[in-house]
């Protein structure tokens, strides 16, 4: 069984037009693994008769040719922030105790629609706010990876975590992540993972747990660059009930996937080379410079001089969204309500009880920078470098085809370590948030292990609705890393 | 501005003026919400016409109703304003328990239309331009009900997501009929626009007012909000009620904070709502789920060119192409069914004649039975027949009240109901001539009399032969041969 499991996406679709196996059994060794690895507490809510149900499903339509989608038969997990028809979804907060949604989010409806089977919800930081998944109400989710000779618990990354380690550990084929500052693409590389976040607009964010509006975005998590292609044509699409989805056409990722990137030119931001950046990292960078060139693309060096406003201009936007779109959480309608006296007291008390520390401190500072003669200081001005931010993507974009860096500015770290530091925490999304601000689309390959066997990823940014070149890029990324490690055990 | 002294209150220590601006918050007519599908009609099932986006459920997003642009363009267009060709929402924050989302979606830097102007029609019939600030689209709140259970509320979410335009005046009105003037106007305005049905008592039109006071020539004062007055009659109310307020305080050598206030129709006051701890920080910003809304000039234009004729073109076209009094035509125009209802039963016939019978006869009767100009139980056919027999002389006028009376009790047209009484006016001189010489020969002692310089008795005779006539005889021209006769 534990073959079946170590499939990619792609090599399964073959396995299943092949009749080799069957959904069911496809299914089934997942459920097993599943089962097996529940201290990685990768899941929050598993459903295996609803799993069982659509690979039934899929297999009767692949006997009668029906099987038509582009993800027919294939057993995924979803990231519990997207709601789903009657099942628990959490967001990883206390605060939506027991609400099941009695509707289905857009992306995961196209994703059924494409014939994938559901295999549970899993595991997230709280509201997606955190790095490590150390924020869920849930417990935190737990690395499949570890250090050589160690048997420190490392954390998955997040707030992607359950995805990144679901995916890591064969327990879902690949599942859904959603990215406001690098949810997707640093569990990714803490996991030996490939994530892309697509472009603002290219997935419909409708009934997806909203963080940040204007930041959040859907995308997929899997085990090779082809698979995120796969995964992405079925996820995508313009949604007349998200103003902001963009109406634009969602090709076949995976014919983008030639692997000629001769003459493209990539760019490698020199801003990005922190002063301090670890050496293995830098090294992986440079390999990541030195594959590319060997497979015929042009390295330039580009500025984008307002990077290092990123973090801060991002620490005010998404907290100031985050505490509007988390006031509906006020224990009128659903979720959690703890009686008060008065209605004041009530949602007092109920978000006491129903927040935790990450979220408070968010929607603290979200509810400062967004008040009376504080909003000029903060919000309006992070605002602009916001607009500076994406001007400069949109200047070196002149020159350059897609920009190299890192994902991240370190391999998984370990539970704990840095939970008593909200800003160390954050220095995590030093690579990706840029990305977020203007609205690009990023991937991190797995490109290699640093000295102590954990995994590291290389980011590519690609212009808006560009994803083609991102996976073309990546794949080829891909190929030269050879990345086929797995971790111990799995 | 120029000549306010009628408007001046006295106080103590002289006279002052009263400033005031005015926000209506009026819903805009359309079958969905602003943001989400839901149904919008008034008195359904507590809880019943609310979709998951106005309960504000996890990941619901809101999307743009585009009848609800056109009808704040129309009335955009119908307020003379401009048109913001780029705008965009806001969301202002607060919790309370009938805003499910925590935050209402409105516009707050950017408002889809900016200045514009209203006249107004003052009860001593002179006009009065006022300016119009803005009008911004926004949702409606739901309702909280707290009479329903001895310890708990009870929230109904069928209004929440209402599309509503706030429209904003300048502080350009200086009395109570001021302001009443322009809440008739506005009412008028968007009734003929057809955006919003108008309704204070079922809430589809609220007001806020800004009061504020001064000497004449000073600076503006310190304003108080008085919030949600539901009549025009109550708002006249509250703000004579806040301006004396305001002034006995300021000459007790107290100054005006600057507050929301509620007014109470039962007690004749208005009193604080909040206090100043706990004024909201509402903490707008960009609503990052919308994007700007971007209009075309050409979807403008569209609707101008769709637009109906107003109530002020409608008045002045009344003026000069009826001949009709600025006062009567300002009276068959503040109702758009009421100018239809006169147009109708014009045409054809004498204008000024028919608006007489409109303001005076029907009015009168409608007034009597509490009914509206749509429930008429006359048709404006048949009111134009009825004119029709008057000014070809078929009837008299008094013979036509007759008829009038006749056609509501039996619901028959006017020509067959003179035809089945046989009140056809007599205009035959013969006629006329014998009935008349047949009186005065059988009052020859009054004629004597009235010859003698008793004019007054003209009007006996005049009455003797109508009488004689069953009322049928021509009125003038009874009068031109009896004239004639007694001077004979």
């Amino acid at each position: 069984m534990s073959e079946l499991t170590h499939l990619t996406m792609a090599a399964a679709l073959e396995g299943l037009k092949a009749k080799k196996f069957s959904s069911r059994e496809l299914t089934d060794a997942y459920l097993a693994a599943m089962e097996k690895h529940r201290d990685l507490n990768a899941y929050i809510t598993e459903t295996p008769d609803k799993a069982r149900a659509m690979a039934d499903a899929a297999d009767q339509r692949r006997a009668k040719s029906e099987a038509n989608g582009l993800m027919d038969g294939l057993p995924i997990g979803i990231k519990d922030l997207f709601c789903t028809d009657g099942v628990l979804t959490t967001a990883g907060s206390h605060i939506l105790d027991g609400f099941k949604p009695t509707y289905e989010s857009t992306v995961t409806t196209n994703l059924w629609r494409h014939g994938a089977v559901m295999l549970g919800k899993l595991n997230l930081d709280e509201f997606a706010m955190g790095s490590s998944n150390e924020t869920s109400y849930h417990g935190p989710v737990i690395n499949p990876w570890k250090r050589k000779n160690s048997d420190v618990k490392l954390v998955p990354g997040g707030s992607s975590g359950g995805s990144a380690a679901a995916v890591a550990a064969r327990l879902a084929m690949a599942a859904t992540g959603t990215d406001t500052g690098g949810s997707i693409r640093q569990p990714c590389a803490f996991t030996g993972t490939t994530g892309i976040k697509p472009t603002y607009g290219r997935c419909s964010r409708w009934g997806i747990v909203a963080f940040a509006s204007s930041l959040d975005q859907a995308g997929p998590m899997a085990r090779s660059v082809e698979d995120c292609a796969i995964m992405l044509s079925a996820m995508a699409g313009h949604d007349p009930k998200d103003s902001t989805s963009v109406d634009v056409a969602v090709p076949d990722f995976r014919k983008a996937l030639t692997g000629d990137i001769r003459g493209l030119k990539v760019g490698i931001p020199k801003e990005y080379r922190l002063d301090g950046l670890s050496p293995e990292i830098a090294k992986l960078w440079d390999e990541g410079v030195a594959w590319l060139k060997a497979a015929g693309a042009e390295i330039k060096e580009i500025s984008l001089p307002h990077t290092k406003y990123a973090l801060p201009t991002y620490y005010i936007i998404a907290p100031a969204e985050a505490s509007s779109n988390l006031a509906r959480y006020d224990g009128v309608r659903f979720g959690l309500r703890v009686p008060g006296k008065t209605l004041d007291e009530m949602y007092e008390l109920t978000r006491e009880a129903g927040f935790g520390k990450e979220v408070k401190r968010r929607v603290m500072i979200g509810t400062y920078v967004l008040s009376a003669g504080y909003y000029d200081a903060y919000y309006l001005k992070a605002q602009r470098l916001r607009a500076l931010i994406a001007r400069d993507f949109t200047e070196a974009f002149k020159d350059i085809d897609v920009v190299l860096t890192p994902s991240t500015p370190s391999a998984a770290f370990g539970a704990g370590e840095q939970s008593d530091d909200p800003i160390a925490m954050y220095l995590n999304d030093v690579f990706t948030v840029t990305v977020n601000l203007a609205g690009l689309p990023g991937i991190s390959v797995p490109a290699g292990l640093d000295s102590q066997g954990l995994p590291l990823g290389l980011q590519l940014i690609g212009r808006a609705f560009d994803e083609e070149t991102l996976f073309r890029v990546g794949q080829v990324v891909e190929k030269s890393a050879n990345f086929t490690a797995v971790p111990a055990g799995y | 501005m120029s000549d306010n002294t009628k408007n001046l209150i006295e106080g103590r220590t002289g006279m002052w003026e009263v400033v005031l601006g005015l926000e209506v918050h009026a819903q805009v007519i359309s079958k969905a919400k602003l943001f989400s599908g839901a149904a919008t009609a008034f008195g359904a099932e507590p809880n019943s016409q609310v979709s998951l986006v106005d309960a504000a459920f996890p990941g619901m997003l809101p999307v743009i109703n585009e009848i609800c642009v056109e009808q704040a363009v129309r009335t955009g267009l119908g307020l003379n304003a401009e048109i913001n060709l780029k705008s965009v929402f806001d969301r202002k924050n607060y919790f309370y328990a009938d805003l499910p989302a925590g935050y209402q979606i409105s516009q707050y830097t950017q408002p889809i239309v900016g200045k514009g102007t209203i006249i107004l029609d003052l009860p001593d019939g002179s006009r009065r331009e006022v300016g119009i600030t803005r009008l911004h689209l926004e949702q409606d709140a739901g309702k909280s009900l707290h009479d329903q259970h001895p310890s708990k509320s009870y929230i109904d979410l069928n209004r929440a997501g209402v599309a509503l335009m706030e429209i904003v005046s300048e502080p350009d009105m200086r009395s109570s009929d001021e302001a009443a003037a322009y809440l008739k106007k506005l009412r008028s305005i968007l009734r003929y626009l057809g955006t919003c049905d108008g309704n204070m008592d079922e809430g589809s039109m609220r007001c806020d007012v800004n009061v504020s006071v001064r000497k004449p020539g000073d600076p503006y004062g310190t304003r108080c909000e008085i919030k949600n007055v539901n009549s025009i009659r109550y708002v006249a109310q509250a703000i004579e009620h806040e301006a004396r307020r305001q002034i006995e305080i300021i000459e007790d050598g107290g100054t005006i904070k600057q507050e929301t206030r509620l007014y109470d129709p039962n007690r004749g006051e208005t009193r604080p709502m909040r206090s100043k701890e706990e004024a909201h920080d509402y903490r707008y910003f960009p609503d990052p789920d919308l994007l700007p809304l971007i209009l075309e000039q050409s979807f403008v234009d569209g609707i101008k060119a769709g637009l109906p004729e107003l109530p002020d073109a409608k008045h002045e076209r009344f003026v000069k192409e009826f001949g009709l009094s600025d006062y009567d035509a300002g009276v068959l125009v503040a109702e758009r069914e009421t100018a239809a209802f006169y147009e109708q039963a014009a045409k054809g016939r004498d204008p000024k004649l028919t608006a007489n019978w409109v303001i005076s006869e029907l009015f009168g009767l409608l007034n009597k039975e509490g009914k509206t100009i749509t429930e008429s139980p006359i048709s404006a056919a048949q009111l134009g027949e009825l004119v029709g027999l008057i000014q070809d002389n078929t009837i008299s006028g008094r013979i036509a009240k007759e008829v009038f009376a006749a056609m509501l009790e039996t619901g028959k047209s006017a020509p067959a109901i003179v035809e089945e009484k046989g009140l056809r006016q007599v205009t035959d001189t013969g006629a006329i001539d014998a009935a008349i010489d047949d009186i005065l020969a059988k009052n020859a002692d009054k004629v004597a009399e009235y010859r003698g310089g008793k004019d007054k008795l003209f009007g006996f005779f005049v009455g003797q032969v109508m009488k004689a006539t069953g009322g049928k005889a021509n009125p003038a021209m009874l009068n031109e041969r009896l004239k004639a006769k007694l001077q004979g």
